[in-house]
């Protein structure tokens, strides 16, 4: 189980009654931001703030600069669209409102759409799987395994087949069917490779075929052990798809996600879930201040 | 994110330029620059703290009237105390024993099984053996088919119990399973597991004591960050694993969480994987990876022009 740790109480001690952040608490802070993988830049605008902070506000106790520290990293994880599909229980705003998951390899695209398919099936919705990763060994076993433990269809071909043809199909079978959400499952793919990131294109552009404004969501799952290199995820994958949140996997190890804080601030992409293991029942909605709380955690 | 590197250090090499040796002051904002490029390469945040510590130590007083410039020296210090952090020259895999046994851990999707079949193809290949490659994940959907379709692809057999929960046991009955039937090479593949999960860690444990393997390999993402130190501290804590297989170095990240693992374990990296395809590996070059994780290609250049 997790426990608090000392380095709130650390930083709190090093500022007791004075009017200005000394050297001693920022680099505290910046330890702890850099080892959660927030990555230099985003530290030192996050130290920047919160110097700003300080000095127009002359605090201080302890509680008060944890809270300004939450608030001022909390701040620059962008915002959910409250009203639409964060909610698993809310109306969508589409039928069938098309999910594109992306990502570059092993992440946790595949379990991440079995955990999705469950959340939504349990909100009352019809969900239609595609499997268009026809690339690895057993990826469309793999789906469909999930497919058949969570109680969806999935929409398959043989491996090795064009997988914006297994898109259209899933499409074309969930509008005939009244689906409600249709998960398209994809191969990972490093960013760096054009071809490949050319394919997400095609897959794309080729669902439009049947539904014209899908998909509605492009989800790119990022590991959340990943360091400083999903920045250039976010921005390749951003650049292929237009990609509209963001998923953190593998939360539940001891690696914070740091990182999804300046993606999310530069690219204005929110983080819409978290994984949290490799059960159906893994998944959670992205709660700003619950993910900065952890990052001061520690195991 | 990393093409400022070289204006970085073009900023803090004036500072050097002109003097006569590296001094506690003159070197600091260069050690400064330097850290915080291994900080955004994924080195873990204290290995580069040591590191630039130590390289300080070995540029204390270097005499810089020579034909080499401060910059060049600084960054020549520098490499080539990365490279040899990085391990001298590579490290083969044990293949002693009859059949020798080859055990994979690692994290979630770190490349296990993409690895054991590139793995299984190249000893059969290049060396001769008759491979056996073996399900033990047990767990993650179409793990075993996986390693199926991938045996099919390198001919090389699968060995499987499908239903069977004990993998510690399906693990035995493979290796007797192979010297039954002639397979010199035992390639164990396992399930993906936290560090932190007491269960899956006791699992690859009793693996090990069972089968007492040759080589454990311990397979890991080279995108993965900070916390690369604490998962192979664990599994080394767990395993003594003998050798580090470092994957997906096809794609652009610097791959520092290779320094941090070898400074927190001192265990070789033995191979690399380039790539998805079944052989898309690679022997591990510690000057290469040293260059990768600096940007050195950046910075040689920007040495150049200077
Ligand atoms: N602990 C943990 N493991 C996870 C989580 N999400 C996924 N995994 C595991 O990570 C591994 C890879 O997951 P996949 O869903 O196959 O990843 P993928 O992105 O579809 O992989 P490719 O299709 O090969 O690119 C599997 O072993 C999953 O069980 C998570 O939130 N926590
Ligand atoms: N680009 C690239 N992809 C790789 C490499 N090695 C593995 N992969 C891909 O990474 C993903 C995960 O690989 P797996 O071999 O399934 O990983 P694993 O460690 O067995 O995963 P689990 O069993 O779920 O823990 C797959 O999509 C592989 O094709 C590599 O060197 N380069
Ligand atoms: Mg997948
Ligand atoms: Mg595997």
């Amino acid at each position: 189980a997790k426990t608090k740790s000392n380095v709130f109480a650390k930083l709190s001690r090093a500022v007791a009654g004075k009017s200005k952040v000394d050297d001693e608490v920022l680099d505290n802070l910046e330890e702890v931001l850099v080892t959660s993988d927030v990555g230099i830049d985003t530290t030192l605008r996050i130290i920047d703030r919160i110097e700003k902070r300080v000095a127009r506000d002359k605090y201080i106790n302890t509680a008060e600069l944890n809270a300004i520290l939450k608030e001022e990293i909390a701040a620059l994880l962008a915002e959910n669209n409250k009203e639409t599909e964060a909610d698993f229980e809310a109306a969508l705003t589409k039928k069938p409102y098309v999910i594109m998951v992306v990502g570059v390899n092993g992440v946790g695209k595949t379990t991440t759409i079995g955990k999705l398919a469950y959340q939504f099936k349990k909100a009352g919705k019809k969900v239609y799987l595609g499997a268009a990763d026809t690339f690895r060994a057993a990826a469309v076993e793999q789906l469909v395994i999930w497919g058949e433990r969570v109680g969806v269809p999935v929409v398959k071909q043989q491996m090795g087949s064009d997988p914006a043809s297994v898109a259209f199909d899933t499409l074309t079978s969930a509008t005939s069917n009244d689906a409600d959400v249709v998960i398209i499952d994809t191969a990972g793919r490093l960013h760096n490779k054009v071809n490949l990131m050319n394919e997400l294109t095609k897959i794309k552009n080729v669902m439009q075929k049947v539904v014209p404004d899908a998909p509605h969501e492009v989800l790119l799952v990022l590991d959340g052990s990943t360091g400083q290199n999903a920045f250039e995820q976010a921005k390749q994958f951003t650049k292929a798809t237009h990609v509209t949140a963001l998923a953190i996997t593998k939360l539940d190890g001891t690696a914070k996600g740091g990182v999804v804080i300046g993606i999310s601030d530069q690219f204005h992409i929110p983080v819409r879930y978290i994984g949290l293991g490799e059960k159906m029942e893994d998944l959670q909605l992205f709660d700003r201040e619950q993910f900065v709380e952890t990052l001061f955690e520690q195991q | 994110m990393f093409e400022n590197l070289s204006d970085r250090l073009e900023r803090s090499f004036k500072i050097l330029k002109g003097q006569g040796t590296i001094t506690e002051i003159n070197v600091a904002e260069t050690l400064k620059e330097i850290r915080k490029a291994l900080i955004e390469a994924d080195v873990n945040y204290k290995v580069a703290k040591t590191f630039t510590d130590d390289v300080k130590k070995k540029a204390l007083g270097q005499n810089v009237l020579t034909s080499l410039q401060p910059g060049q020296l600084m960054v020549k210090i520098v490499h080539d105390e990365l490279a040899q952090l990085m391990g001298g020259s590579s490290v083969d895999i044990n293949l002693k024993g009859s059949p020798a046994v080859i055990l994979m851990s690692g994290l979630q999707g770190s490349g296990k099984t993409t690895f054991s079949g590139k793995l299984a193809n190249l000893l059969k290949s290049k060396r001769g053996k008759n491979p056996l490659l073996v399900a033990c994940d047990i767990y993650r959907p179409a793990a075993i088919e996986q390693l199926k379709v991938i045996g099919g692809q390198i001919n090389v057999p699968v060995y499987a119990e499908e239903g069977n929960m004990n993998a510690v046991q399906i693990a035995q009955h493979a290796v007797k399973f192979a010297k039954q039937n002639n397979h010199d090479l035992v390639i164990i593949d396992t399930a993906g597991r936290l560090a932190i999960d007491e269960q899956m860690m006791n699992e690859i444990a009793n693996i090990k004591a069972a089968i007492q393997p040759q080589e454990i390999l311990f397979v890991v993402d080279s995108m993965t960050g900070q916390d690369a130190v604490n998962t192979a501290k664990e599994f080394n804590e767990r395993l003594n694993f003998d050798g580090v297989i470092l994957t997906k170095l096809d794609g652009d990240t610097r791959g520092g969480a290779a320094l941090s693992i070898r400074s927190v374990v001192t265990k070789p990296i033995k191979f690399v994987g380039t790539g998805e395809k079944m052989d898309a590996l690679d022997t591990f070059y510690p000057e290469r990876m040293a260059d990768r994780i600096l940007g050195m290609g950046d910075i040689v250049s920007f040495v150049e022009r200077a």
